[in-house]
């Protein structure tokens, strides 16, 4: 049975992207609807996907008929299946949340704004189904391009400024990956992952093959903002427009995560990684210094967007982390957090959002007493921040509990220390913030308030989805233990560690 | 810094440079590259596409999921630089130059607006003054430019050419017009509207063909499956496709080049004529 | 000292093109002026493609064209067609691709670029940042 599923995957906000464009030169009304369409049915495909991935092991699709290596293969596992279901949710909900936002903030141009937003999501979708190196360029490029045009739309004083120095790190960061590609392709002659991975064992000793390695990981880690390569991360994240911040704070370094344990599983091969070079020690040394520095500059911020950026780069250091430890417990707890953190990041994103819709400015200052005006808003707030803390009914607990597990097998104390370390200072940083909103008093007219000049809860599309993502939280720290034999187990058979 | 960035290059450098021993000599018939995919796209693919051109066959055929994104990312260039610069509201400041005398006015802080003609010019950031010599060659030169592009697109599947080409080709020759006249001509000439049309035109040729081949029982891109509506082999029918997604990426290259010089060109006014 | 020398000649396209590239990079990170930067970009993705496309050459073939293909039909079995006498088309088709993402991206970075100017009134980025802190 030849599913159609991984070509509606992508075709379906590819092509909704292509209307809306259309559209905004005809009937600016049905862009909205166009793109919501396009995205479920990407939603409905999505869910077709983990399905059928779970028990079939690999889906493939071959587009324009040519079988592998010779023509263009997507090849869905049960990993990517559960990263693409993860994009085409967050996808959705954001773009029902802003919808209002959009038409405030971008009058005449929300049209395009819609396609460019859309694209975007079709360029993650493919990233993560593709089978293919260079295709997997291709698709970086389209989301990395869209990505800095979004970045750049927010905040007319920063904005472009920020997407400009993240457009220079990125293009350095995707020609690495190219570069590393290109060696792959020199040594072997194959494009194809599956392919280039069978071509590999006898040049394993190659230094080619060493720097091919060394550039695609450089080139992702710039790309997903690893501790020394983060600095063009918190500008950018926090200069742009609430609507972009929202899909691309939780996706795109995720969604680099993945493509860095795809690299490691299907194309290099993990006993190329751990046995015969060297290098897991260095990478958790520099996984543990990312969680470490991240918590520590997210407690110097005194704004709550800053603040979120950093505690984005230290939750990188805990997915590579995870994935770099070589072993069963560090994979699960690493693909498990790219669920937890995926989900934790748009609730915090989509707290920011709805008091930005209400609120001046998100600085410590503004948010004194917001609690009274906007309870839900904060419920969700206090939700997604005992998730990243690690408190145990919520998800986030779960992914740490494998972390850390997973630390003590391997013998990486230094970065089970670390871990525990964030978790105090992520305690500190939102016990803060709940602080300043529950016991102080509301500063004097901070913002568009009713006309009794109290402070105003989010509109009902916005509370919505934070609802949604907010029970999910919890859901899923119920659920944890099905992801991992459902999704992750299958994913772990595909490739015995060696 | 300085000392910082040449650090950086020189590790990187002396890294590739360290890798590059192990490469196979320039012009290896024997190395890896030349011997695993590339005889089977050299030896098949005439037979298979009944393409001449092997970059063509491999680019819009075997690779053409590829190519289709390829297209999509000039496509998010013009969206993106549509979305960074456009502005709609009109400048208030304007010159206005009497053409019989050379009298320039200057209209502050003011919505009115003269009528552009034989009397007065509207003088802005692109205005060129009249040169006789440039205008007359570009006038003869375009039709022949565009032309050309039209014989690299449809020509593609034979010698070097195709649709990014072709397209590019004739994009260029727009803005020769925009240059050498000016961008407000060029603008008179096409549309803004139909340029954004255009450019979502060609995408959509790409990607319509491709659902159609799913619609006819294939997968995505699959042309053979053409054969089915069209009256040819399905060997041929694969060539009348790859001509058929050419055609739509010359279409958006053209527009999107034309679109994203109009945007940067003017910084996003546009002037009149909208 | 001579191996190095016919190691340097028989392997040459990567010795310019790895020099193109550090010239880039280097601008990229050290310059100060964003639009001098955006030609160190330039070059710097165009080394990746004379790398790329020199990968593709081989000594003694032609340009990955079928020659008298015309009149044989379509299908064009009878035709004996060996590997050897073309290049590799595959790098073609790639650096094709990356030539069209290289374009985008810079017409993207100057769309930024002109946004840039219209805020602060210049391009050099110690004037920027001066600007940003004064505020």
């Amino acid at each position: 049975m030849n599913s159609v599923a991984p070509a509606l995957l992508i075709l379906a906000p590819f092509l909704a992207a292509l209307l809306c464009s259309a559209f905004s030169w005809l009937e600016r009304r049905l862009c909205f609807p166009t793109a919501l369409l396009g995205l479920c049915v990407s939603l409905l495909a999505a869910l077709d996907l983990l399905l059928q991935a779970g028990p079939a092991g690999v889906i493939q699709y071959k587009m324009g008929g040519w079988s592998p290596p010779f023509g263009i293969e997507y090849r869905i596992d049960a990993l990517s299946a559960l990263v693409i279901l993860i994009i085409a949710c967050i996808a959705l909900l954001n773009l029902a949340a802003s919808h209002r936002q959009v038409l405030r903030d971008m009058q005449d141009r929300f049209g395009t704004f819609y396609a460019v937003y859309l694209l975007f999501v079709t360029g993650l979708f493919g990233v993560t189904a593709t089978g293919d190196l260079f295709n997997l360029y291709v698709l970086l490029e389209i989301t990395s391009l869209t990505g800095y045009a979004l970045i750049a739309m927010g905040d007319g004083d920063r904005g472009p400024l920020s997407s400009l120095n993240y457009l220079f790190i990125g293009v350095i960061g995707a020609s690495f990956y190219l570069l590393g590609v290109g060696y792959l392709y020199i040594m072997t002659g194959s494009l194809n992952m599956v392919d280039v991975a069978r071509l590999l064992p006898p040049l394993y000793g190659s230094s080619a093959i060493l720097v091919a390695f060394v550039f695609c990981m450089l080139g992702i880690w710039i790309k997903m903002a690893l501790f020394p390569l983060h600095v063009w991360l918190p500008n950018a994240y926090t200069y742009a427009p609430a609507a972009v911040s929202r899909v691309i704070a939780p996706l795109m370094t995720k969604v680099m995560v993945y493509v860095m344990i795809r690299l490691m599983f299907t194309v290099f091969g993990l006993e190329y990684v751990f046995e015969q070079l060297d290098l897991s020690r260095t990478v958790v040394w520099l996984a543990t210094l990312a969680v470490l520095a991240g918590a520590v500059m997210a407690l110097a911020q005194r704004d709550l967007r800053k603040m979120f950026s950093y505690v984005i780069v230290s939750e990188i250091g805990y997915m590579v982390g995870g994935a770099w430890l070589g072993n069963e417990l560090g994979f699960t707890g690493a693909v498990l957090h790219i669920l937890n953190d995926a989900l934790m990041t748009f609730a915090l994103f989509l707290v920011l959002g709805n008091l930005l819709f209400r609120l001046r400015g998100v600085s410590f200052e503004d948010l004194r007493g917001s609690f009274v005006g906007m309870p839900w808003t904060m419920a969700g707030f206090v939700l997604a921040g005992l998730s990243i803390i690690g408190v145990p009914p919520t998800c986030g607990f779960f992914s740490k509990w494998y972390l850390i597990l997973a630390g003590l097998e391997a013998g990486a104390y230094q970065f089970v220390a670390a871990l525990v370390l964030s978790s105090l200072i992520c305690a500190v940083l939102f016990f803060r913030i709940i602080e300043i909103a529950f016991f102080e008093a509301p500063g004097p007219s901070s913002g568009d308030t009713g006309q009794n000049g109290q402070l105003r809860e989010a509109p009902v599309s916005m509370l919505i989805p934070l609802g949604l993502v907010s029970i999910s939280l919890l859901a899923v720290g119920v659920y944890a233990g099905s992801v991992v034999r459902g999704v992750i187990a299958p994913f772990l058979g595909l490739y015995p560690i060696p | 810094m300085k000392f910082f960035g040449f650090l950086i290059v020189s590790l990187c450098g002396g890294l590739l440079l360290y890798a590059s021993s192990e490469f196979p000599d320039w012009g290896d018939p024997d190395s890896p590259a030349s011997r695993h995919l590339s005889p089977h796209y050299i030896e098949e693919s005439l037979a298979e596409t009944g393409v001449p051109n092997l970059v063509t066959s491999v680019l819009a055929d075997y690779r053409s999921f590829d190519t289709m994104f390829e297209t999509a990312v000039i496509f998010c260039a013009g969206l993106a630089c549509l979305l960074l610069l456009r502005k709609y509201k009109p400048e208030t400041d304007r010159y206005y130059r009497h053409i019989p005398t050379g009298v320039i006015l200057h209209f502050k802080n003011s919505r009115k607006s003269l009528p552009v003609g034989s009397e007065f010019e509207l003088m802005d950031a692109d205005w060129v003054p009249y040169d006789l010599v440039i205008k007359t060659v570009c006038r003869i030169l375009i039709p022949f430019i565009q032309l050309y592009a039209l014989y690299v697109v449809a020509h593609g599947d034979f010698s070097p050419g195709g649709g990014f080409q072709g397209g590019v080709i004739f994009g260029s020759s727009l803005i020769l017009l925009a240059i050498s006249y000016n961008l407000r001509t060029a603008v008179q000439r096409i549309k803004e509207r139909v340029l954004g049309f255009l450019c979502v035109l060609g995408v959509l040729i790409y990607a319509g063909l491709g659902v159609l081949c799913m619609f006819l029982g294939g997968e995505f891109l699959d042309y053979s499956r053409l054969a089915a509506i069209l009256p040819a082999d399905p060997v041929h029918v694969r060539a009348l496709g790859m001509l058929g997604v050419e055609i739509g990426v010359g279409i958006a290259v053209m527009a999107v080049m034309a679109a994203i010089y109009v945007n940067i060109a003017s910084a996003g006014r546009h002037d009149e004529g909208l | 000292m001579v191996d190095l020398l016919t190691h340097i000649v028989a392997k040459y396209n990567y010795w310019l093109y790895i020099i193109l590239m550090m010239i880039g990079l280097y601008a990229m990170i050290v310059k100060n002026n964003l639009v001098k930067k955006l030609v160190g970009m330039n070059i710097f993705q165009t080394s990746i493609i004379l790398f790329f496309v020199s990968i593709g050459y081989k000594k003694g073939a032609t340009i990955p064209i079928i020659e008298n293909a015309h009149g044989n039909g379509h299908g064009g079995k009878q035709l004996l067609i060996r590997a050897a006498d073309y290049i590799n088309p595959l790098p073609h088709v790639l650096m094709l691709t990356a030539i069209v993402v290289s374009v985008a991206t810079f017409g993207v970075a100057l769309a930024l670029a002109v946004k840039i100017y219209q805020r602060y009134q210049t391009l050099e980025e110690d004037e920027i940042r001066m600007r940003l802190t004064r505020k």
